[in-house]
């Protein structure tokens, strides 16, 4: 009951000083608005940069680094083991980019709950041959169907199905920069010299273009038997374990377990591209720091109109508790009033917010690196309506709560007596 | 005990700005319920100091007050608004309606903040009062669209919506022309006969205050007569 008096109190407070109460709600409005929009396409931008690397890196990569032996036989000897033994000019012996017993890993792996999927790889250092120039490259044997499914092979390939890897004995899909180098089209056979000196002859059936340049000039992609076949090796020569886990934030432990489980080198993705976390988390403080920003000088207009309005309702205030209103009625009642201006405010602009995303979302955004992408990304995650919302509250109350205190300590006597 | 409508005994009062004044001194009187009473005196007697008191709006003071058997002393903020809001109704030299209501709503305030009744009795209740004082046909009207002694009228029926024991003016008539000021006596008067409440009403009208029936009259800070 008494409720219901001081909101309609507040509501006739309100309704006397409509324009400055609509311009207060538009203030936070505006400043919503500008939050999630800044927030969405901030983040859309960086789920896009990140994934032009993550979708395409596999949290976890099983792989034999060639480097010399850290434990020399001199070392396992006894006899030697309390002197200072120095050996000079170390080289790696073997070089096997091979990981021994993979079946079992792999096997091993796949039974892992943590993991999402697996992608065994083969990775053959060539040379493009364009009449008598050699261009370094590296073809990557794939398990057509596991790396369309976990580093989304598809979108990749512009020109050309991916799954006729599998169809076509001897195909390859070559990067966008390498076909341009060579001038090959699809249907063309280009011919490859391998690392050992063999030059096999491969049929082009698609390009693929990754985003990043670099990349598109060397790499291309085969079969993983086509691979194994050009090096003249068997089916079970594999050298990388591409591993994708439902976490990300698990891969260092995960990848120390395997290293120290199967005796590979095995790297996480925190370790090989740490500077996208870093740039994606400054990006977002980036974005919400502006954002606050917005509501805090939405806030202080909102504490002007409030004291303003406190100053030009004394006598109002006086009477309301000559009448008997009590203090904390009145401070209840300058409280409603900012509550409503920052509610209606802050539902306005999550509409608003939305719709703005939404035009930018739609804008086209063609970029040669981008393949899959035609319009500026939008990321419509509810969390940032959510923090919106909330902020925008937080701060309408605080905005309110000072100028709401000083209305309940106004002394009716002195209002009164002073006409 | 229970006819006192106002008790208070000792009452002092003093004002520290610019420096100390003793405005109030030593005041005590009883009054019954049902006078009709005026306090009287110059201008910076302390009339008007000693209403606010009364009225526990000051709670600045030295002494005892007790309203309706009820000790003022030592109370809440919320608990002194409550007893303002049940037990006194005012009636102010300058009308203090709020502009942003309809004539209606003004007089059911203070019901809506008692709570006490559902809001369509209230309605009913402050639409009679109204009609009383002859403003039946103005209750839908803005407070501003009104005259002054349309106004008083209006804060009168604001007074008694909530049937307090004491209804407090300071200077009711003051701002009023003498046929307005007449028509406000009137109704004071017919509150005290037909609704047996107590009226205490500061005036520096002698006629205003001779008409009632028991004047107190003060004089730099005390009681002359009473």
């Amino acid at each position: 009951m008494n409720f219901k008096v001081i909101i309609d109190i507040a509501k006739a407070l309100l309704h006397a000083r409509l324009k400055q109460t609509v311009v207060a709600a538009v203030g936070v409005t505006f400043s919503i608005t500008m939050f999630i929009t800044l927030l969405s396409f901030m983040s859309g931008l960086n789920d896009l940069l990140d994934g032009l690397i993550l979708n395409r890196t596999p949290h976890i990569r099983l792989y034999n680094e060639v480097k010399p032996s850290t434990k020399q036989p001199v070392d396992l000897n006894p006899d030697f083991s309390l002197d200072y033994n120095v050996i000079r000019s170390i080289k790696p012996s073997g070089g096997r980019l091979e990981i021994y017993n993979n079946v079992a890993i792999l096997k091993h792996v796949g039974k892992d709950p943590r993991v999402l999927g697996i992608a065994p790889k083969v990775i053959a250092q060539v040379f493009y041959n364009i009449g008598a120039i050699d261009l370094t490259g590296a073809v990557h044997g794939v398990d057509v169907e596991a790396e369309n499914k976990l580093f989304f092979f598809k979108d990749y390939v512009v020109t050309g199905n991916y799954r006729d890897l599998e169809r076509v004995p001897n195909s390859i899909i070559i990067g966008k920069g390498v076909a341009d180098k060579m001038l090959a089209n699809p249907g063309d056979i280009i011919s490859i010299t391998t690392a050992k000196g063999d030059i096999i002859p491969l049929k082009v059936i698609g390009f693929f273009q990754s985003g990043i340049q670099e990349i598109d000039k060397v790499q291309s992609y085969a079969s993983l038997s086509t691979v194994q076949k050009m090096l003249g090796k068997t089916e079970s020569y594999i050298t990388d374990i591409q591993i994708k886990l439902h976490t990300l934030e698990l891969a260092p432990q995960v990848a120390e377990e395997y290293r120290q489980l199967f005796n590979v080198d095995a790297e996480d993705l925190q370790t090989a591209n740490s500077q996208f976390e870093t740039g994606s988390s400054v990006r977002t403080l980036i974005s919400y720091s502006v954002g606050i920003t917005l509501l805090i000088v939405a806030g202080f207009g909102i504490y002007n109109i409030l004291n303003m309005m406190i100053y030009e309702k004394m006598d109002t205030i006086a009477i309301l508790k000559a009448t008997g209103f009590s203090g904390s009625d009145v401070r209840k009642i300058f409280l409603t009033i900012a509550l409503t201006i920052g509610i209606v405010g802050s539902l306005a602009g999550m509409v608003f917010g939305f719709l703005l995303s939404a035009f930018i979302d739609s804008i086209p955004f063609n970029t040669a690196a981008l393949p899959t992408v035609s319009t500026y990304p939008i990321n419509y995650n509810p969390n940032f309506y959510l923090i919106g919302i909330t902020f925008g509250i937080i701060t309408t109350y605080l905005a309110g709560l000072l100028p709401a205190r000083k209305a309940s300590t106004v002394d009716p006597v002195v209002i009164i007596r002073g006409k | 005990m229970s006819d006192i409508a106002i008790h208070t005994k000792g009452i002092n009062k003093y004002f520290h700005d610019p420096k100390t004044i003793h405005v109030l001194k030593d005041v005590g009187f009883d009054i019954y319920k049902g006078e009709f009473v005026s306090i009287i005196g110059k201008s910076g007697c302390g009339k008007s100091t000693l209403l606010y008191i009364l009225s526990t709006m000051d709670t600045d003071f030295e002494g005892e007050l007790t309203i309706d058997g009820q000790n003022m002393k030592g109370r809440s903020g919320v608990e002194l608004a409550r007893i303002r809001n049940e037990k006194i109704g005012f009636v102010f030299q300058f009308h203090y309606l709020l502009n942003e209501f309809s004539v209606l709503k003004n007089v059911m305030l203070p019901a809506l903040k008692l709570g006490k009744l559902p809001s369509e009795q209230i309605e009913a209740q402050a639409i009679k009062k109204l009609e009383l004082f002859g403003m039946g046909q103005h209750i839908h009207k803005k407070a501003h669209q009104l005259s002054g002694g349309e106004k008083q009228r209006v804060a009168i029926a604001r007074a008694l919506i909530n049937d307090p024991i004491i209804i407090m003016g300071d200077e009711p008539s003051g701002n009023l022309d003498k046929k307005n000021g007449k028509i406000v006596f009137d109704f004071f008067q017919e509150i005290v006969q037909n609704f047996r409440q107590t009226l205490l009403v500061v005036t520096h009208d002698p006629e205003f205050a001779e008409r009632s029936g028991r004047v107190i009259e003060m004089d730099d800070g005390r009681i002359v007569r009473s």
